[in-house]
């Protein structure tokens, strides 16, 4: 019969404005420094944000972050941390550095556990580090969070962005609201991403220049919010 | 599985069930509960009867746990769940998300990290019991 934990997943959200999750077809685009730092940048905007990283097999965002020793308050369920101004949560709290080595089934589950005790309370935004692809992940977040919109990160190689459209296609096709895509990393302006993402009838976001000031500033958001990088995306979080 | 959060999801899709199919007082709601979950029953029962709403005024709880069975898929060896041995802070993070049983349980013929949990994950409402309103 039924699982009683799908039930609390809608309650647990109920006082969140808005889900947004950061995804990409292809891993080591930067999607999840987008995500922290749209996280980021939305705070400094005076909103309430949640950070949720959901890439159980690669966590990054407590490294861009720079959390430690921090974990859960027992609650009724769990009430996140509050990391930078965010309120964080992690696979990492309970997995450390260990290797999270997860089958479909058991990242659904995984999933719908830390919806499931988390309870986020008022949010303006809740921000969701996604993994890589159009594996079970994503359909899971999307079956569970039905009102997600999705923001897209690629690079300029079109390698990077023929895994991107296919997520962009399959975004499509379950009817989730696409915000629109990030371009990262760019060193040589090109029309390229621009013209296929408008192709598909979707809104062209920002052309990120690649920052090697990016990789000085990890683990320290201070830093972060210096760099080029945060400035040029700092226009998708005025536009949201 | 925190046991609050349990509660919640029991008594909310119990009541949506009920409310689907006319039952006005709910008499028996049972929830299977793999071994996995480390659900403290004494802790559950406790929320149940914190949460629970007129709906389940004269409801009976019950509870039955499910043993957790493991089956490796690089020898083959099957094993039972014990939590025995583990810290305090490996056997919480299990309680929280029962899949960080794959980073910290291995096989215990071969092992390897990669196996299934055969029996023991999860959480289901097996059954509810109630009298409709027309009754």
């Amino acid at each position: 019969m039924s699982d009683p934990r799908l039930a609390v997943i809608e309650k647990r959200l109920q006082d969140v404005r808005r889900v947004v999750a950061v995804s990409s077809g292809k891993g080591g685009v930067g999607k999840s420094m987008i995500a922290t730092a749209l996280a980021l940048s939305l705070r400094d905007r005076g909103h309430s944000v949640g950070l949720l990283d959901l890439d159980f097999t690669s966590p990054a965002t407590h490294v861009i972050l720079g959390v430690e020793g921090l974990y859960p308050e027992e609650d009724y369920g769990i009430i996140p941390p509050m990391a930078h101004g965010l309120r964080y949560i992690s696979i990492t709290y309970y997995s450390v550095d260990e290797p999270t080595p997860l089958r479909g089934e058991d990242v659904s589950n995984a999933i719908i556990e830390l919806l499931a005790i988390t309870r986020w309370g008022e949010l303006d935004y809740l921000i969701v580090d996604m993994p890589p692809g159009i594996g079970d992940a994503t359909l899971d977040t999307v079956r569970l969070m039905p009102r997600i919109e999705f923001i897209v990160a690629t690079t300029p190689s079109r390698v990077a962005f023929q895994s991107v459209r296919r997520l962009l296609v399959l975004l499509k096709d379950l009817g989730v609201p696409i915000i629109g895509v990030c371009e990262n990393m760019v060193t040589n302006p090109h029309a390229y991403v621009r013209e296929e993402v408008e192709g598909l009838g979707l809104e062209y976001l920002v052309s990120i220049g690649y920052d090697e000031g990016v990789e000085e500033a990890l683990g320290d958001p201070e830093a972060l919010r210096k760099t080029r990088f945060y400035k040029e995306l700092e226009t998708v979080s005025r536009s949201l | 599985m925190h046991e609050w959060a349990l509660a919640e999801g029991v008594i909310t899709t119990a009541t949506r069930f009920a409310e689907e199919n006319g039952i006005t007082e709910v008499t028996e709601v049972v929830v299977v509960v793999g071994e996995l979950q480390q659900v403290e029953h004494e802790v559950l029962a406790f929320a149940f009867e914190h949460l629970k709403t007129p709906l389940f005024e004269n409801a009976r709880f019950m509870l039955e746990s499910q043993p957790a069975r493991f089956k490796c898929r690089n020898c083959g060896n099957e094993w039972s769940f014990t939590s025995q041995g583990m810290t305090e802070d490996v056997s919480e993070a299990i309680h929280f998300v029962p899949e960080m049983a794959h980073v910290y349980i291995k096989c215990s013929e071969c092992g390897s990290p990669d196996f299934e949990v055969k029996e023991g994950r999860g959480v289901w409402l097996a059954t509810i019991r109630g009298v409709k309103g027309d009754e």
